[in-house]
């Protein structure tokens, strides 16, 4: 990570952040031994021991039972296989139980799965609505699940935003739910590590988590699912994890998530603090240096009601593109939170749906912290950004 | 360009996907260029538009761009130019087909787009020029000017495609291959460890995704009367020979697909002369009708200074030779004598004015006679 102009300046953790050593250290002691924690002999009994370590180790750090942990190859597959495992056990149970809720403001891994089922398998795909923070708003929650709550399948609302920052009200939505025997996922890939989070208080019956947003490994993560609820296999094969998810192991990756989960949760508030100071002084000398940008989302001083480590700014008359190019060139690394695997960026669906105009929901970047932040990192933003903004208008212009 | 020689300049390469647009960047950073390689995505909805090895407009073309980019080593990013395009060359594309013209959207992307939308864009971002791969050369000429001339392989040369620029966007222009032949350009690529190097050249229309023009048009323009069908009409006798589903399918000059029953009296193949919009008429008759001795431009776009009176030569098609003329500049009109007669010359094409090697500029036919 260095430019010709020194040392990158990284601040794109909400997409991925660097491994921290404790697990780079518990994967690589993991990736020289043989074993296949499914083989019945002394090498198969190491590695499954590794796993099972692993497994209450990851418990313990979220307040669950192991037996609720379950190992998928990340935030994407955890998040199909309870939208889709839970639908589809839901509705063997009751084939009224069509409906699924979720908020506007979603990842994609939620998003698709639902539209998914719903052309495919029938679903009907609720969205509800979110206020101008991207915050759910529980009234119309309310409103979805009342109508009709005995054919609600599910819910699943995100633990926090991931372009926004934006902390949602998982344990209002839990409690509505519950009143109707309503199971709730949530996607927490951004909030842990963040923010407390503890399964087991939370009520939700099942939670989605990943590595490395954490500083563990790509293609390791968790479905934590509560003991008692069904759920559809969405890959069949030797039985692994409850039969819930079939496939070999990966000892070396769990060994590196369940270090890094145990690691992120441990220092949780101390990582907090450290982040929104950060966090905050970036925002405050952005906007002193471009008075019109303006933070999306949650404000700065409601601690409770956004990320730490999120600053998701809007920089009017710019295009998010020119201006990430154009840090870029000087070493910055941001995102402009919009997905493009296309080639052709869309406005985001999370600004779009907190009511940005779709001009707004394009002129925005997210800087987001994370354990190799510093000071440093600021100051080279709030030197940068300046100048960026001025060429990023004029490119706009032309 | 030879005053540039040494300068070190930041570079925004244009890289379709393709090994022409690879290679340009690769010798832009050679150069000591500091080069940022750029893909246009042209369609605003990606899957529509060709789809495999050919176009230039697919999320394959997309990631083979990255790739180079990734071997040449420098960044790459992916510009949204869907909406410039659609409204300034496949609007224009099909307002000219309506029109009962055969209009060049190729011409007209680099005029609005390659060398305008991106151009601007990339000025206002602190860059100095633009490179694509476009076989065509670039030199400082006597009174300073940047003057641009056919390729060194006058078999791959695409002067033709660039006659719509004008002195300020020649000034931001690199085009790197101008002096190197395909065949070096694809060794040049293998060597360069670039996988496309061997990626087919892609001809048709980039935004016509299975190559089926008419069928294109047809859908895009299929129910704008008059162009939903007319009559086809013999040119000698007045005598209606058929009918046809579309002016959009036609050209002038074009021989096949006509589906006339009946030959000719004197047994010679007929070909389209006119194309009527309003009514929806096409005309055929004999290629001898075919004839043009003289053209009117419109929209003339200059190079340099505009010429008042000229001898020099003019190609009229993308793959077509050169004829000797005298062009004459007459304010937002050129007149184009032709020294000897061209066949098949379809209004909404465009003239490209040449001296030697020399583009001088170009206009749109307007008016043939």
């Amino acid at each position: 990570m260095t430019t010709e102009n020194g040392p990158a300046h990284y601040l794109d953790h909400a997409a991925t952040t660097p491994m921290v050593p404790a697990a780079v250290e518990a994967m690589t002691a993991q990736l020289v031994t043989a074993g296949n924690p499914s083989s019945l002999h002394a090498s198969g009994r190491q590695a499954r021991r590794v796993v099972e370590e692993s497994r209450e180790t990851i418990a313990q750090a979220i307040d669950c039972r192991p037996g609720e942990v379950v190992f998928t190859s990340g935030g994407t597959e955890s998040d199909n296989l309870a939208i889709k495992g839970l639908y589809w056990s839901r509705r063997e149970g009751d084939p009224a139980r069509r409906r699924i809720l979720a908020s506007a403001v979603e990842h994609h891994a939620v998003l698709d799965p639902m539209e998914w089922l719903a052309r495919a398998e029938d679903a009907e795909v609720e969205l509800l609505p979110v206020d101008h923070t991207g915050r759910l708003d529980l009234d119309a929650a309310r409103a979805a699940i009342e109508r009709d709550p005995a054919s609600v399948a599910l819910i699943s609302l995100m633990w926090a935003n991931n372009e926004v920052g934006t902390i949602q009200p998982v344990a209002e939505v839990v409690a509505l739910a519950h009143a109707h025997g309503i199971p709730v996922h949530t996607d927490a890939v951004q909030a842990l590590g963040s923010v407390p989070i503890d399964f087991a208080a939370s009520g939700v019956d099942a939670m989605t988590l990943t590595g490395h947003k954490v500083g563990g490994p790509f293609g390791a993560g968790v479905l934590i699912v509560r003991r008692d609820l069904d759920l559809v296999a969405l890959v069949h094969g030797g039985g692994q994890e409850r039969d819930i998810r079939s496939g070999t192991l990966d000892t070396p990756a769990i060994a590196g998530l369940a270090a890094a989960i145990e690691l992120a949760v441990k220092r949780q508030a101390e990582h907090a603090t450290h982040l929104a100071e950060l966090r905050d002084d970036l925002v405050r000398r952005v906007v002193e240096v471009v008075p019109d940008a303006h933070l999306h989302g949650a404000p700065l001083e409601s601690r409770d009601a956004r990320l730490p480590g999120n600053a998701h700014l809007g920089f009017p008359g710019c295009e998010g593109d020119s201006l990430l190019m154009l840090l870029d060139a000087r070493g910055i690394e941001c995102s402009t939170g919009s997905a493009c695997s296309a080639g052709v960026a869309q406005p985001s669906h999370v600004l779009l749906a907190m009511g940005c105009t779709d001009d707004a929901a394009r002129h925005s970047l997210r800087f987001s912290f994370g354990h190799t932040s510093t000071a440093a990192d600021v100051d080279a933003v709030v030197e940068a950004i300046g100048p960026v903004v001025e060429r990023a208008r004029a490119a706009r212009r032309a | 360009m030879t005053e540039r020689q040494g300068d070190r300049l930041r570079v925004v390469a244009a890289m379709s996907g393709g090994v022409d647009s690879a290679v340009a960047a690769a010798r832009a950073v050679e150069a000591g260029h500091d080069v940022t390689g750029i893909h246009l995505a042209l369609s605003r909805n990606p899957k529509s538009y060709r789809s495999g090895a050919r176009g230039c407009c697919t999320i394959e073309d997309a990631n083979d761009a990255r790739r180079a980019a990734d071997v040449i080593g420098i960044p790459f990013y992916v510009w949204d130019l869907s909406d410039r395009f659609h409204d300034d060359v496949v609007e224009d594309f099909l307002d000219e087909y309506a029109a009962g013209r055969t209009p060049n959207p190729c011409l007209r992307c680099n005029e609005k787009i390659k060398f305008a939308a991106v151009l601007e864009r990339a000025l206002a971002l602190g860059y100095d020029a633009v490179a694509t791969g476009h076989y065509a050369q670039l030199r400082a000429g006597p009174d300073g000017d940047i003057e641009m001339h056919r390729a060194l392989d006058h078999g791959k040369d695409q002067s033709y495609v660039l006659g719509v620029l004008d002195q300020h966007q020649l000034a931001h222009s690199l085009f790197p291959l101008g002096g190197s032949t395909k065949p070096d350009v694809r060794a040049e690529a293998a060597r360069r460890g670039l996988l496309v190097a061997d990626k087919p050249d892609s001809h048709d229309i980039c935004f016509v995704a299975d190559g089926d023009h008419a069928g294109w048009l047809r859908e895009k323009l299929g129910d704008q009367a008059p162009n939903s069908g007319g009559p086809i009409i013999d040119d000698a006798t007045g005598e209606e020979l058929g009918r046809h589903e579309g002016t959009y399918g036609f050209t002038i000059g074009q021989r096949k697909g006509l589906r006339i029953g009946r030959p000719a009296p004197d047994g010679k193949p007929r070909f389209v002369l006119d194309i009527e919009p309003v009514s929806g008429t096409v005309t055929v008759g004999p290629r001898e009708r075919l004839a043009v001795h003289r053209l009117r431009g419109v929209r003339p776009r200059w190079c340099g200074g505009a010429p008042s009176r000229m001898r020099g030569t003019v190609q009229l098609r993308a793959h077509g030779g050169e004829l000797p003329a005298t062009v004459s500049v007459l304010d937002e009109f050129v007149e184009i004598e032709l020294h000897e007669p061209a066949f098949g010359i379809a209004p909404g094409q465009a003239a490209v004015v040449y001296d030697g090697t020399r583009v001088v500029g170009s206009a749109t036919i307007a008016v043939t006679e």
